[in-house]
């Protein structure tokens, strides 16, 4: 038996859902699981069940599994607390391991973000940012951090969302006392069964406001890689995982849509902005016409200072 | 947020069973009565900022993750959105590819709303202990049932992953239509698990006529009770209620209604910013303004499940206009109760698995013309809209000359429904507590009426 507490901060519940996704093998897991704390699930409360204190608290759990990055003081109050009380803390999802997309942000300033919010977005009748010092709500950080940047971190499973397989393999590794998984550092093309050719291409980039070349009755295996092709596919540059360990294509590929980064960079501090530079010269392409290259190249990476407003 | 002339706040957080962030506060009198109560959202993201910059057609890759129980609605809005900037209209079987994809993501949501998040109050009731409360209770008190359920859920999930690559976060629809066409034998395993889901679906709403609501009746009537306007989507032709693509109707708290395309939304939607939230409320723009009275609500409208049975002159379906019937019989047009938020799911249950079925048997649904296969960028303006699980999501963008962002307006669920779970816990507080007295049930009770929205 292990118990477990989650938590959810800078999120949107998709780390949740995965979860739930393992499906049965869950229902068979479950008599070796105790949640004392899952608020998605579970009514346990910060503040006792009926508000009677004023610390914020969360039991005393083996393993803690947090999902999201950190964008408020409430995010940080949690995550330190369950560090507090977790013996192995769980990083689940690519916006706890990398900032994921909320970190896009770090393109804008709080200020900038507000301002459209509250006061110039078309249907809004202008009123005052929150005021948190007045009122108990939290406050709102300049920038989207990874939990690594706050607090010490046992297990990395990114993945937006992480492919319930890797959970799976996560718990059944801690059910089995190890307190150590790490995800292989490899990239989706190494992954990735689409037909290679090596052969420099010509052209503009393409975007996907334009289909590529392949037959909807052949396998995906059959299809000619994107990168070849033309699309800013982002398979070089991140890292393999997304359709779990089912060994099947990487799950853009497979829908015949170019990978977007949603594992994070191959290992730990990789930047995909100069890496992929080598990778599309390799091709053919002048990376220098790339539109919107910071959106893509860090579209899921943008904490650790990696993305930051320019002028 | 405690006010002033309070003598006591009783401060629950986090609001637990919901997709979000939010914490409630009850400010106590003197005497230990209720004076006022608020719901607060906790977070602010900034997508409506952060997609400005970015080429309109990746927009849809980045919205999906406003909300991972229901990404599809994101990602399909967001298309619909691109498509009105780019001016083009996808080819039937892209549309339609679409549609079947929300349909199915609705499905298993549907499921994990009712049976996961807010089937524990009503199975082990609204003062069970916390601590067996929930979908592990329910586990231990229906097994047989629970284990049919988590199956069914998890087939629906695994059915649509198999079709579309990604069930959370997706990428397979793109602007312009779908990413590749269905072929026959994906359409005939599809065709089975959503048969299987209907079933399930009807046999759900029957278990719950039967066993779940009759009980709560008095809980269904007393709790969460206020009037207020709705606003949903229906099909232009007959008004019968439209997930996809149709037009957006706005009732008043006593039936009247006008109707509207997507386009027109600024016309009768504005939005008020409070402090002591980072959520906005948005309001009738014709009542001039919002007031937060649950006696006397002025400018309030809600969406999600409830708002669209009553803004809807019929189901689309044959099985739940059925039950629609038997629901208005019971309950009138407006209902105001919110717990029957519940009721409303279910029905809508069964008519996104006949809505699926439908679908997959139009002969259209294999076509192979899915997508324009060239689209050039340029400068325009597109409003998205459709009927997310929990109510209506407007995704409205501007484009430059290169297809990139310039200007993104979101208006989404949550947000329409702020004022209604505020005016919800304040009618709730102020019906259950009297003299300084409540437990944690009142507490859980009081909570219901935000958990009904799923927000």
């Amino acid at each position: 038996m292990v118990t477990i507490a989650e938590e959810w901060l800078n999120s949107c519940s998709g780390c949740e859902i995965a979860i739930l996704n393992i499906g049965d093998v869950l229902v068979d897991l479950l008599p070796q699981l105790e949640f004392v704390h899952i608020p998605v699930l579970i009514d346990k409360k910060y503040y006792g069940q009926t508000g009677e204190n004023t610390e914020l608290d969360i039991p005393e759990a083996v393993v803690g599994i947090v999902s999201g990055g950190v964008r408020n003081s409430e995010h940080l109050e949690v995550l330190k607390k369950m560090r507090e009380r977790c013996q192995i803390l769980i990083a689940l999802g690519t916006c706890a391991t990398d900032g994921g997309i909320p970190a896009l942000g770090n393109m804008y300033s709080l200020q900038e973000i507000k301002d459209f919010m509250y006061r110039e977005s078309p249907t809004t009748v202008a009123g005052p940012d929150p005021d948190y010092k007045t009122y108990h709500i939290p406050e709102a950080f300049e920038t989207v951090t990874a939990l690594d940047e706050h607090v010490k971190v046992d297990i990395k499973l990114p993945g937006c969302p992480p492919h319930p397989d890797w959970i799976t393999a996560a718990v059944l590794a801690l059910l089995d006392g190890k307190t150590e998984l790490n995800l292989p550092e490899r990239s989706v093309c190494d992954t990735c069964p689409t037909i290679r050719k090596s052969k420099k291409s010509t052209g503009d980039l393409k975007r996907i406001l334009e289909s590529p070349e392949f037959d909807p009755e052949k396998p995906v295996d059959e299809m000619r890689c994107l990168l070849e092709q033309g699309f800013m596919c982002l398979g070089p540059v991140t890292r393999a995982g997304c359709s779990g360990m089912t060994g099947t294509a990487p799950r853009c590929i497979a829908t015949r849509v170019p990978c977007r980064g949603c594992y994070g960079p191959i290992k730990d501090g990789a930047l995909p902005l100069v890496d992929y530079v080598g990778a599309l010269s390799t091709v053919g392409y002048d990376p220098r016409k790339m539109v919107d290259r910071r959106g893509f190249l860090c579209r899921f990476n943008g904490a650790h200072s990696v993305l930051r407003k320019i002028g | 947020m405690a006010s002033p002339n309070s003598a006591k706040t009783i401060r629950v957080a986090p609001v637990t069973r919901i997709e979000g962030h939010a914490g409630f506060e009850i400010m106590l009198d003197d005497n230990g009565n209720v004076a006022d109560a608020r719901m607060a959202i906790m977070t602010l993201r900034g997508f409506e900022k952060f997609v400005v910059g970015r080429p309109v057609e990746e927009v849809r890759d980045i919205v999906n993750r406003i909300c991972g129980i229901c990404p599809w609605n994101h990602h399909l809005a967001s298309c619909k959105a691109a498509d009105g900037c780019l001016g083009i209209t996808p080819p039937p079987t892209g549309r339609k590819l679409r549609e079947l994809c929300q349909m199915l993501a609705f499905i298993p949501d549907k499921i994990l709303h009712f049976y996961f998040l807010a089937a524990p109050d009503f199975v082990l009731g609204p003062d069970a202990d916390y601590s067996v409360r929930n979908v592990v209770g329910v586990v231990g008190a229906a097994p047989d049932l629970a284990k049919q359920v988590v199956h069914m859920r998890y087939k629906v999930q695994m059915a649509l992953e198999k079709f579309a690559g990604k069930v959370i976060h997706p990428i397979a629809a793109v602007p312009g239509g779908y990413s590749r066409p269905m072929l026959e034998e994906e359409r005939k395993e599809l065709l089975a698990v959503v048969k299987e889901a209907l079933d399930f679906s009807v046999f759900s709403l029957n278990f719950a006529k039967e066993n779940v609501f009759p009980k709560y009746l008095d809980v269904i009537n007393t709790v969460g009770v206020f009037p207020s306007g709705y606003l949903g989507t229906v099909r232009p032709s007959d008004g019968a209620l439209e997930f996809h693509d149709g037009e957006l109707r706005m009732m008043d708290m006593d039936g009247n209604y006008e109707q509207f395309k997507y386009n027109e939304y600024q016309d009768y939607i504005a939005e008020h910013v409070e402090p002591w939230t980072y959520l906005k409320f948005p309001y009738m723009k014709k009542a001039g303004k919002i007031v937060l009275d649950e006696t006397n609500p002025v400018g309030v409208y809600r969406v999600n499940c409830l708002a669209r049975i009553n803004v809807c002159d019929t189901m689309a379906t044959p099985l739940a206009q059925k039950e629609l019937e038997i629901f208005r019989s019971a309950f009138g047009r407006p209902a105001h109760q919110t717990l029957l938020y519940n009721y409303a799911r279910l029905i809508e249950l069964i008519q996104c698995c006949e809505r699926a079925e439908e679908l997959l048997n139009d002969p259209e649904i294999t076509g192979r013309e899915v997508r324009h296969q060239k689209i050039e960028p340029r400068a325009g303006e597109g409003v998205g809209c459709l009927e997310a699980p929990r109510g209506t999501l407007i995704h409205h963008y501007k484009t430059d000359d290169n297809g990139l962002v310039t200007m993104a307006n979101l208006v989404v669920a949550t947000g329409h429904n702020n004022a209604g779970m505020n005016l919800g816990v304040k009618q709730a507080a102020k019906a259950l507590i009297k003299d300084g007295k409540y437990d944690q049930g009142v507490l859980n009770t009081i909570e219901m009426t935000i958990r009904a929205y799923d927000p």
